[in-house]
């Protein structure tokens, strides 16, 4: 390896350097499920990483990595660390999963194979040139409008009305029942955490929301030229069945909508928190898309996954058996100064490549050049139009088993 | 190691030493050629690694893989024969003194 940091892409788990230490994992009490983890969760993230390069968790009896190199090496070798078992704490080995299983997240190869290649064709770069000038008209039109009032809630009026204006329209969606979608979101993100009190809470009110997306996952509800109806043409070409359609419409609904939420609400935290990046965006508009990939990798909206472990294995030296849980804290992983020179400095000209805010290999994010998209276009518009973005209020935090953000965000725009 | 070098669309010529097993996209990244943004870092899914090898070495750097093709549809730039994804460019000592133009945007 080249001496800059970077972890290997062996897809191997990456050894310590000496010693073949292969006991003596060290145990934190910690939860990184509870409220008072998310108020704060940087003093923790650092505790983990220092511990070693893997950890034990014992309130929930699961190993952790929050080092770069190993978060990046779990996720580059899905054959040891799977996802068919769940990509949260659950077991499904071992429990009823609370839904049927997602077809590409919780799936492995050869099974996951066949359905992420249909949904990265329905993704694709060349999918998003056909939507850009949609999306980047929508954005204009909602900073306009938000210029018009001045001062609003971020997270209501933008974070989340700018990805409703344009992600359902996208989907094929009908207008009704729109309201289901971001506490569906919502749910499926709290239900890859343990047992506490916000997974319970969101699987009993889950009903209606579960009712709403099954019912719009089917061909008929889906408009001609959505994502939705452009997964169920793939019945037609004999690449998925009629019954696993709807599954991965579902996985649209579940992970295309709220993650952006928490994107775009993250890259304007940080715009208003960090005036001097601001002002180079405004200086320079075409940073918008760098500017939003590195808000992504500062604030990691998606914090965890878990992988399951098929076999014994050595993670950093250490022995780990068959059947474990792995968490991966990717936003730990984020700012890992192993990898990263400066890395709580949200820097909109960094090289942001190799973050694994969207993960990383082959379950990486499919949605992400749609998150992208919408990121880029929104901060490019208010670099263009806006001359300053100020916090006016009380910033509250929502909390989330796996995402990380703002429940509201009172702001003031000042017009270019 | 071998010498992979990167030619920029202004003509500026960029040598890097790379390392054998690595991907070409990797040996940019790693030296801090502006000009390959590699959103993905290598996962094949965003086109923003995009090279064009120069009709010599076509030969050289294997056959465009199923998954990259169509990626390479999307690529901000002209597609051109010689088209690559850097990410799917294994480099090996025979590649040693490869040449890879950059194109005009990535994004």
């Amino acid at each position: 390896m080249v001496a800059t940091g970077l972890a290997g892409n062996s897809g191997a788990v990456a050894r310590e350097a000496t010693g073949g230490l292969l006991s003596g994992i060290p145990g934190l009490d910690v939860d990184p499920f509870a409220i008072e983890y998310f108020d704060d969760p940087f003093p923790v993230q650092e505790a983990l990483r220092e511990a070693g390069p893997v950890v034990h968790l014992g309130k929930w009896n699961v190993y952790g990595v929050a080092r770069y190199a190993q978060v990046y090496a779990v996720l580059n070798d899905p054959a040891t660390f799977c996802s068919s078992r769940g990509v949260g704490l659950s077991d499904f080995a071992k429990e009823k999963p609370w839904r049927p299983p997602s077809l590409i997240l919780e799936a492995d190869a050869p099974a996951h194979t066949r359905t992420r290649a249909v949904l990265s064709k329905v993704l694709s770069p060349a999918v998003m040139k056909q939507i850009r000038d949609r999306f980047a008209a929508a954005a204009e039109a909602k900073v306009d409008e938000l210029l018009e009032k001045g001062s609003f809630d971020a997270v209501t009026d933008l974070a989340e009305a700018y990805p409703l204006s344009v992600f359902p329209d996208a989907v094929g969606l009908k207008q009704e029942g729109r309201e289901h979608l971001i506490p569906y979101a919502g749910l499926v993100f709290n239900a890859f955490g343990p047992p506490n009190e916000l997974r319970q809470t969101a699987i009993e009110r889950s009903a209606p929301h579960q009712a709403y997306v099954q019912e719009q996952c089917q061909r008929e509800n889906l408009a001609p030229g959505g994502f939705g109806a452009c997964i169920h043409a793939r019945v037609d070409t004999g690449d998925i069945t009629a019954t696993e359609a709807p599954l991965l419409v579902r996985s649209l609904l579940s992970a295309g909508l709220d993650t952006t939420v928490y994107g775009i609400g993250a890259a304007i935290y940080c715009l208003a928190r960090f005036p001097d990046e601001w002002a180079r965006l405004r200086r320079d508009p075409a940073l918008a898309r760098n500017a939003f990939e590195e808000a992504v990798r500062f604030e990691s909206p998606v914090q965890t996954f878990f992988r399951t472990t098929t076999r014994d294995v050595e993670i950093g030296g250490c022995k780990v058996g068959e059947g474990e849980k792995i968490l991966m804290f990717l936003g730990a992983a984020n700012r890992d100064p192993r990898r990263w020179t400066d890395p709580d400095r949200y820097d909109i000209t960094r090289k942001t490549s190799g973050h694994v805010g969207f993960g990383a290999g082959i379950h990486m994010c499919v949605g992400q050049l749609v998150a992208r998209l919408e990121g880029e276009v929104m901060l490019a518009a208010l670099a263009r139009k806006v001359a300053a973005i100020e916090i006016t209020g009380p910033v509250k935090r929502r909390y989330n088993n796996t995402l990380r953000g703002l429940d509201s965000l009172p702001i003031t725009l000042t017009p270019a | 190691m071998p010498t992979i070098t990167f030619i920029h669309p202004d003509g500026r010529a960029e040598p890097v030493e790379a390392e054998s097993g690595d991907s070409a996209m990797r040996a940019a990244i790693v030296h801090g050629i502006d000009g390959i943004v590699a959103e993905c870092g290598g996962s094949l899914v965003c086109a923003t690694c995009h090279v064009y090898v120069e009709d010599t070495s076509i030969g050289r750097v294997g056959p465009v893989g199923d998954d990259e093709d169509e990626l390479l549809d999307g690529a901000a730039a002209e597609r051109q024969a010689g088209s690559r994804l850097s990410c799917q460019i294994k480099i090996t000592p025979e590649l040693d003194g490869l040449v890879l133009r950059l194109p005009e945007r990535q994004v």
